[in-house]
């Protein structure tokens, strides 16, 4: 039976990964989860210098999912290399940094920096809908997106992976555009975007007013999302949004994903992402499936 | 090693309106230091984040947690019944140096509900042989957990309404008894903790006060829980530090609330 499959040349000893933001480094999660398991860790959100993040209240509970509103707090590409990835190194697991900016200029001064490391891929989150100048602002208009991923295709000495926001009215085009710019894969769905009142004081709970809605949830969205845009384009789709199970894994490989990423639910279960591997194993076994390639877009 | 574990509930009860003491059998209970908490998770799949809360007490395997119902998660906790299994994520947070603290005379301030966490807190010192003393501040008569702790050390109450002990906060109580300590050990709600900052100020003390903030990993790695802090923080490098991994309890100093 084979679990691995292959993103832009790289391979990966299962589909499961972990969502930027939900995991740190990998380091926070170390000692409840073995990361020699995982497809890849995907780090946190790291730009060229540390970005403070939004005030506080930053995360709020919702009806079967979250809204967060960080900011994009990290400590920038410097510390991140001296101290993230080295700890990562002692893991055979694939490590793709998540990149975040405020300009083109931003994004590619740290893939610039990364180009010498150990690191896999790179994952851009053009998506971000909680800071305010640009980030969600590339990923929006399909032109700029397209442009975007150029400017950092040009750059880049490992495959690029663009992370799509839901927010947008045609996630067909903007995986179009991201194709045409060069991408080596593209991922999704980031979080839509949320808010949440307290009736009682009559205000916002999230100090930032707006945050990016998240967890099981949101999970028929991003699985019509990924259906779209792996239909719209021929490179490889990594499929996330309110993933928790094995199950629901596998919605999202049948509708096209050649990877999946767990987020929220790390929040809910540590284990998650060693669950959903064992069930979607379980699975195979027990509906005969040899190979989880035979699984991607299968639906229909 | 912090796990998420299943444990059971021993015994589960009103102390006051509202107020409920729960003990759980695990094994996490031996882990468990003076000011950390465990995230407690609901069966209601809709509420799929950990609830912090603080650790009261802990003996042997028994660990004892008492929260408020302040919403429908806790609601929905206070209907749980004893024999019954409560999932827990823990031990969490970065709790007190009691050997920082042993030497020295010290005074243990709860406010509401910020008054569980101190118990412990309190008995781990006594061990140790220190000068403790507990300072508690209620709102009302309902002054839960007072026999535990006058069981433990000389203890003062304060009511807000006046129905028992000094009429005010801790602040009040402090100073009608004249109590005299080196340093102060806080948790309560945030005007308080603004107080016990500014006398510890004053009169040239230490502080530790325990924050707390909305979480959803309880492990740092959602950098959800941060607080304002004086000097550059470990993770990040700037002045935004995580409550649930170098906190909850924070030198007062160090932390701008
Ligand atoms: C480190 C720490 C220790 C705590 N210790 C205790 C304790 O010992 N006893 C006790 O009664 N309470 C304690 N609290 C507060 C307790 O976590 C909240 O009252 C509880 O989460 C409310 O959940 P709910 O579902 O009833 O409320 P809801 O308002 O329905 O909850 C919605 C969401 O907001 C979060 N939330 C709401 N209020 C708070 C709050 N004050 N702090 C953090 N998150 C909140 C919930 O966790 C949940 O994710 C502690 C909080 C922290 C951060
Ligand atoms: C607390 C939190 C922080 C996040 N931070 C990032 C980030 O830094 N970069 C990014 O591209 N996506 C970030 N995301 C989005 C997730 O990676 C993921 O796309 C989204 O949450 C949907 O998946 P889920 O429902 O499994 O969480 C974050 C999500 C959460 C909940
Ligand atoms: S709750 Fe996630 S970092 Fe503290």
């Amino acid at each position: 039976m084979n679990i691995g499959v292959k993103i832009a040349g790289v391979e990966f000893k299962n589909p499961v990964m972990t969502a930027s933001g939900t995991f740190g480094s990998g380091m926070e999660y170390a000692e409840m989860v073995d990361l020699n398991r995982l497809g890849a860790v995907v780090t946190k959100g790291v730009a060229a210098k540390a970005w403070e993040g939004n005030p506080t209240p930053r995360v709020t509970e919702v009806y079967g999912g979250m809204l967060n509103a960080i900011g994009l707090q990290n400590p920038g590409v410097d510390v991140f290399i001296e101290r993230d990835l080295k700890f990562l190194e002692d893991y055979d697991t694939n490590v793709i940094v998540n990149v975040c900016g405020h300009t083109v200029e931003e994004y590619c001064e740290v893939v610039e920096k990364l180009n010498g490391t150990k690191v896999s891929m790179y994952e851009i989150n053009v998506s971000c809908p909680n800071v305010k100048e640009g980030a969600l602002a590339f990923g929006q208009d399909a032109k700029v997106l397209e442009e975007t991923t150029k400017a950092i295709k040009k750059i880049a000495k490992k495959p690029v992976i663009m992370k799509l926001s839901p927010n947008v009215t045609s996630i067909k085009d903007m995986a179009k555009a991201a194709e045409a710019g060069g991408a080596d894969a593209i991922s999704l769905i980031n979080t839509l975007i949320g808010m949440k009142i307290d009736i009682y004081k009559k205000k916002f709970v999230l100090a930032n007013k707006t945050g990016g809605f998240s967890g099981p949830a949101v999970k028929p969205v991003a699985v019509r999302m990924v259906y779209e845009a792996a239909h719209a384009v021929k490179i490889p789709v990594i499929g996330m949004g309110g993933i928790s199970t094995a199950e629901d894994a596998l919605e999202f490989i049948l509708a096209g994903a050649t990877g999946v990423s767990v987020g929220t639910a790390n929040f809910s279960d540590p284990e998650t992402t060693l669950k959903v591997i064992d069930g979607m194993q379980q699975y195979m076994l027990k509906y005969g499936v040899d190979d989880i390639n035979s699984l991607i877009g299968a639906v229909g | 090693m912090k796990r998420k574990t299943s444990a059971v509930i021993k015994e589960h009860k009103e102390l006051a309106k509202g107020v409920y003491s729960i003990i759980l059998e695990t094994l996490l209970a031996i882990e468990a230091e003076p000011g950390q908490f465990a995230g407690v998770y609901l069966r209601d799949g809709s509420r799929i984040l950990m609830r912090p809360i603080s650790v009261c007490d802990a003996a042997g395997r028994e660990l004892r947690m008492v929260y408020r119902t302040a919403g429908s998660g806790t609601e929905e906790l206070s209907t749980y019944k004893a024999g019954e299994e409560l999932e827990i994520l823990g031990m969490l947070g970065k709790g007190y140096d009691i050997s920082k603290l042993k030497d020295k005379r010290v005074l243990v301030l709860g406010g509401g509900i910020g008054i569980p966490p101190m118990l412990y807190l309190a008995k781990e010192l006594k061990k140790v042989g220190t000068d403790v003393k507990a300072v508690l501040g209620y709102a009302d008569d309902q002054t839960f957990l007072k026999k535990d702790f006058e069981a433990v050390c000389d203890t003062y109450v304060a009511s807000m309404d006046g129905s028992t002990g000094t009429k005010g906060t801790v602040m009040d109580a402090i100073k009608e008894n004249g109590l005299e300590a080196d340093v102060l050990c806080a948790c309560g709600p945030m005007p308080m903790l603004k107080a016990v900052k500014e006398y510890a100020k004053e009169h040239d003390m230490e502080a530790y006060i325990s924050l707390e903030e909305r979480m959803a990993c309880g492990v740092g790695a959602c950098l959800g829980c941060v607080t304002k802090t004086v000097k550059e923080d470990p993770h990040t490098h700037v002045n935004n530090t995580r409550i649930c991994m170098e906190g909850p309890v924070f030198d007062a100093k160090e932390v701008e609330i």
